[in-house]
This record gives structure tokens, sequence and C-alpha cells, in this order.
């Protein structure tokens, strides 16, 4: 008989962050993968906000419970008007998966794709 | 970041460009085991009274304060620039303590180091509000599309900072300094051997040009 494990992954749209702060998405991303998911977001963080995320797990580690996320997004794209420019608006996220460290492992990563492999708990 | 802020970072940008400054605080950013200390301790050796930054280990996460030496003036270009340096721990998105008994260390050392780590990353973070430029150390064996690189030059290219890539470890035979150029040709980069000392004056002259 062949066991079939699952695993649980939210798609989350870039319309559903764009409306949150920082810290809403922060949590809303350390939540779900504190609970097993996988996170893919569409649009990916900010390079401010990836950080401050890293910054957040770093918080959260705790001895056999959690050690942390693999997280993998391609390199921000500079995008937006002159204007945008100026003002330190124009890098813009990209797609990005997040899940818990010890589940999810990085096979390949490039400029424009991602290889993960994903290893389901008992 | 509200208009007023982004506006003062932005004429703070442009005016030091305009008036080249010649005091700069440059953090050493990158990922475990990627060289840091080993190059901040060469740059100490060869530009001051052979002081050291700290001590160097194969186990990750040796460097788990962030330490800083004032006033390191560096002449290159025919020029000298005076920097403050800040020799950062390394940064990462998971520490897992049973990777550290791996190198043999109990597992209350592990636990212990542990826990200073993840201090020691989120005191690396905090650093990035207040530099003038980095310095990101990538070990060039190793696949340099970590997400560490990805979000250090992320922060960088987002702040306006200035941003020189160390490809170190070109010693090691399967070195490949010529993958990380591919990876972000858009930022300067300069190949060396931090433990050797090898093209070490030509990270010099572009720390000159770059942060000059």
């Amino acid at each position: 008989m062949i066991l079939m494990r699952e695993v649980h992954m939210d798609l989350i749209s870039a319309e559903k962050l764009e409306n949150m702060t920082s810290m809403e998405k922060i949590r809303l991303i350390l939540d779900k993968v504190k609970n097993g998911k996988i996170v893919v977001l569409e649009n990916g963080l900010t390079p401010d906000e990836e950080v401050r995320l890293i910054e957040m797990t770093m918080t959260e580690i705790r001895v056999d419970e959690f050690s942390g996320i693999e997280i993998e997004s391609y390199p921000s794209k500079k995008e937006g008007s002159f204007l945008d420019r100026i003002f330190g608006r124009s890098i813009k996220g990209r797609m990005t998966i997040i899940g818990p460290a010890n589940q999810i492992r990085t096979i390949e990563k490039d400029k424009y794709q991602i290889s993960t492999k994903v290893s389901v708990g008992d | 970041m509200g208009f007023i802020s982004s506006l003062k970072e932005s004429l703070g940008s442009w005016i030091n460009r305009i008036f080249k400054k010649k005091r700069a605080k440059i953090g050493l950013y990158g990922p475990p085991n990627a060289g840091k200390t080993t190059l901040a301790n060469r740059i100490l050796h060869d530009w001051t009274d052979g002081e050291c930054f700290g001590e160097v280990s194969p186990i990750p996460h040796e460097t788990r304060r962030a330490m800083r030496k004032e006033g390191v003036v560096i002449n290159a270009n025919g020029s000298s620039i005076e920097l403050d340096i800040v020799d950062t721990p390394g940064m990462a998105t998971k520490i897992d303590f049973k990777e550290f008994m791996a190198f043999g260390l109990s597992e209350a050392e592990s636990k212990k180091r542990a826990k200073e780590a993840t201090e020691g990353v989120i005191e690396a973070i905090k650093w990035l509000d207040d530099l003038d430029g980095v310095l990101l150390v990538m070990d060039s064996t190793e696949d340099p599309y970590t997400q560490v690189n990805v979000t250090v030059i992320g922060n960088m290219e987002a702040r306006r900072l200035p941003l020189l890539i160390v490809a170190n470890k070109m010693d090691l035979p399967n070195a490949s300094p010529a993958r990380i150029k591919a990876a972000f040709p858009q930022h300067s980069m300069v190949q060396i051997s931090a433990l050797e000392g090898s093209n070490i004056d030509n990270l010099y002259q572009a720390i000159a040009a770059h942060f000059g």
C-alpha cells in the first residue's frame, strides 16, 4: 500500500498582500510557516520586508521546535517611473517561496528558476 | 518610508556622491564562513599595527557579535580613505544547533552557540541602518544565489548605498568568481583570497574608488 502524505501550500496573491502592512505580512507568513505550511508569494516582499522577516524569524527560533525558514526569491527588479527611482520606490519584489527550514530545500536557483524539494514530516 | 525621509535620504546620497566624502562606515556582510573575519583581519593587518578583529574557525557562526574598528586609513589610487569597519556575524535564515554538533561541539555548547548566532544575525541586520556602504563577501566555491546575498544586495539597492562584492577564496581549486559576476552583473566585484592576500591591492583600489 502506498502511503500518501500531504504538503499544505498557500499561494498568496499580490492583491491579498497589497493592503497589508509589512508587520502584518511578516506575521502572516511566519504563522503559516511555523505551522508547517509552504507559502508562495506572487509578488514577494520588498528587500526591507525580507530582512525584517529574517530578523523576526531569528527571534522565534526554538530548540527542537522551529529552526528557521528557507526563503528563496529572485533578485529584485528595478521598475517604475523616474520619480519612483528618485525616491527609492523602484525595487519590486518577485515571486518568493518560504517554508520551514526542516522541510524545504533548495536544489538549484538562478535568475529565472528556483528548484526546491519539499519533504513531508511524519 | 515617508516622503520626507525618502527625500532626505536621496539628497544625502547625492550630496555624498558630489562631494566624495573621504570617511565611510562600511560593513562586511555575507553568509557564515564566507571569510568576513579573515578579510577584516587582513585589512587590519595591512593598515594598522597588527591588530585583529577576532578568531576564525571552520565552524559556522564563529563571529556572533558585530565588531567595529574606527579610523582605518587605506591608501590607494594616490588618495586615502578613512574607514570605520564593521565585521558582522554571518547572516542566515535558519540556525539549527545540530549543525554545530556535527563539528564536535557538545549539545550544550551547540545550543548556546545557536542562541548567540540568532542574536548575531539580528545585530547584523540592525547595522544595515547605520552604514555608508557594504562589502558583501561571498565564497567563490559556493553557489552565489543564496537568499542572504539576494537580500543584502536588494537592501543596498533600495537604500542606494554603494556595494562592492568580494569573491573570496579564489585560492581554492573549485573557486568560480565568474559565476558570481554572472549572477550579479550590475555590481562591481573583486576576486581575492583573504587568507593568502592574493589580489588584495585590487580590493583596496576598489574600496577607495567605491567608498571614497
